[in-house]
C-alpha cells in the first residue's frame, strides 16, 4: 500500500552479496533505509551505498529505463531497479539479487556476455542479396509505415537481459537461445529489407531453438520496453513453419531501392510549410 | 588473489527455476503443468511397456496385475493420468494455435501501459482450460461412478 502522506517509510533491503575474491558462495546482508515516496531501488541502492555500504557493486547509467543496465531481481522478479519505485513493490522487506541465469560478477552485477554471443550468433542486421546497393546506395529501401509497424515493437530492445533471467527454459538450459535472440532473429527476418532467414537458420532451427519455448510469457511480463519477445518467437516459428513448407518470403516482397532524387522529391512533398518568422 | 577461485559465482536457476513459478502470470503456470505432464505421460509409456510385458509370465500373472490395478489407488493414478494426458492434450492444442500465429493479435508500436500477446490470447487460455477442466471431470464421473 503506499503511503499518500509522503512520510518515509523504513524498508529492509536484503542484498545478496558476492565478493569473487573472498567469497565461494553468495550470501545476504541486511540495511534498514527510510524510504520516502518515489524512490527508486537504484536511488536506494546510491544511498545505501553513500551511507552504509561503501563496498556495494552494481551496474547502471542512464537513470531513466533507456540503457538496460540496472536489470536486478527485486523481489524474486527481474526488473529495472531504475523504473522500479521502493515503496510500489508493498513490501517492509525487498530483496534484491543478481539477474539469474548469468554468471555473478560481483554483488549485484551480472556478466551480460551469454545475452551477447547469443544476440550476435543470429545475424543482428539487415541481410539483402543485392550487395551493390548495399555497399554503393544509390537511394534507399522503400518502408511503407505499415511495413515498418509489423516490426517496429521488437526494434525497442535494450539488451538489459531481464527477459533471460525470467524464462524458465534458460533456467535449466543454457544452450537455448532464449527470448531476446529469438526476439532479434524474427525482428530482421520480418524486415521486408531482409532476405537472410536462410543464413540465420545455421543458428535458429536448432534444438535449442524457437521449439524450445513453451510459451510461459514470462519473457513479455518482465520486459521493460514492450518488446514482447514471446510474440516474437512465436512469430518466429510460424516463418520457420511457412518457409519450410514453401510459403517463404518471396523476392518480389522485398524492399524496392527508391532512387535518392525521388527520397528528396518525397521528403519535400511532405514537408511541413516552410517557417515564415 | 587465489587462481583456483571462480571469477564468477555460476547464478543458473537451474532446476528451480523450471519449477518455481512464483509471481509471475497464468500461462507460467501452465508452461509448468504441460512439461509435468508430458514428463508424466513418458513415464506412463515406459511403465506401459514393462506392465504388457508381465503378460509373457503367464496369465496367473496378468490376472494378479489386473486386479492389482483394478484396485483404488491404481484408479486414482489412472485417473491423475487421464487428467495429465487431457491437458497435455488441450494445452497443446493452444500452444500448436499460438506457434502458427492465432490469437496473438498483430505487433504494434508497444504504448505504456504495455500489452503482451500473451494477454491477448488469454481468453482462448480460459477457453480451453475450461474445456480441458470439464472433460477431466466428465472423464473422472465415468472412471468412478460408472
Amino acid at each position: 500500500m503506499i503511503d499518500k502522506t509522503n512520510t518515509p517509510r523504513e524498508i529492509t533491503f536484503r542484498l545478496r552479496r558476492f565478493n569473487p575474491e573472498t567469497d565461494s558462495v553468495p550470501h545476504w546482508d541486511s540495511y534498514a533505509l527510510n524510504v520516502p515516496d518515489g524512490m527508486t531501488v537504484l536511488e536506494a541502492l546510491h544511498q545505501l551505498k553513500a551511507e552504509q555500504e561503501p563496498t556495494l557493486a552494481w551496474r547502471s547509467s542512464c537513470r531513466m529505463g533507456v540503457c538496460g543496465s540496472c536489470g536486478m531481481f527485486i523481489n524474486d522478479l527481474p526488473m529495472l531497479a531504475c523504473q522500479t519505485q521502493v515503496l510500489h513493490l508493498g513490501t517492509d522487506v525487498v530483496s534484491v539479487a543478481p539477474l539469474p541465469n548469468y554468471p555473478n560478477v560481483k554483488d549485484l552485477v551480472p556478466n551480460l556476455e551469454p545475452l551477447i554471443e547469443k544476440h550476435a550468433a543470429i545475424k543482428p542486421f539487415i541481410i539483402h542479396t543485392n550487395s551493390k546497393e548495399i555497399d554503393e546506395p544509390t537511394g534507399e529501401f522503400l518502408q511503407t509505415a505499415e511495413e515498418r509497424e509489423s516490426i517496429s515493437q521488437f526494434t525497442h530492445c535494450i539488451k538489459c537481459g531481464l527477459c533471460l533471467a525470467a524464462c524458465p527454459t534458460v533456467a535449466t538450459d543454457p544452450l537455448f537461445l532464449g527470448p531476446q535472440a529469438l526476439a532479434q532473429a524474427y525482428r530482421y527476418t520480418a524486415d521486408n529489407r531482409d532476405c537472410g532467414l536462410h543464413d540465420r537458420l545455421e543458428a535458429i532451427d536448432v534444438f535449442h531453438g524457437p521449439y524450445q519455448c513453451h510459451l510461459a510469457g514470462a519473457c513479455s511480463q518482465a520486459c521493460p520496453k514492450g518488446v514482447d519477445p514471446a510474440f516474437a518467437i512465436q512469430l518466429l516459428k510460424r516463418t520457420l513453419v511457412l518457409d519450410s513448407i514453401g510459403f517463404g518470403k518471396r523476392e518480389s516482397s522485398l524492399a524496392k531501392v527508391m532512387p535518392l532524387a525521388d527520397v528528396v522529391k518525397a521528403i519535400e512533398e511532405f514537408a511541413p510549410p516552410k517557417r515564415t518568422v | 588473489m587465489n587462481s583456483n577461485k571462480p571469477t564468477a559465482y555460476n547464478n543458473r536457476l537451474g532446476l528451480k527455476g523450471w519449477v518455481y513459478a512464483g509471481r509471475y502470470t497464468f500461462e507460467r503456470y501452465l508452461y509448468l503443468g504441460h512439461r509435468l505432464s508430458g514428463m508424466g505421460l513418458i513415464a506412463y509409456m515406459v511403465l506401459h511397456i514393462i506392465e504388457t510385458a508381465n503378460r509373457m509370465r503367464g496369465v496367473e500373472a496378468w490376472q494378479g496385475l489386473m486386479a492389482l490395478f483394478a484396485s483404488w489407488p491404481f484408479k486414482i493414478i489412472e485417473y491423475l493420468l487421464f487428467a495429465a494426458a487431457v491437458f497435455h492434450a488441450m494445452n497443446g492444442v493452444r500452444l500448436l494455435m499460438t506457434e502458427l500465429g492465432f490469437f496473438l493479435g498483430k505487433p504494434k508500436e508497444p504504448v505504456y501501459p504495455y500489452s503482451s500477446s500473451v494477454m491477448r490470447h488469454r481468453p482462448l487460455t480460459y477457453i480451453i482450460m475450461a474445456l480441458a477442466g470439464l472433460l477431466i471431470i466428465l472423464g473422472g464421473s465415468s472412471l468412478f461412478f460408472p
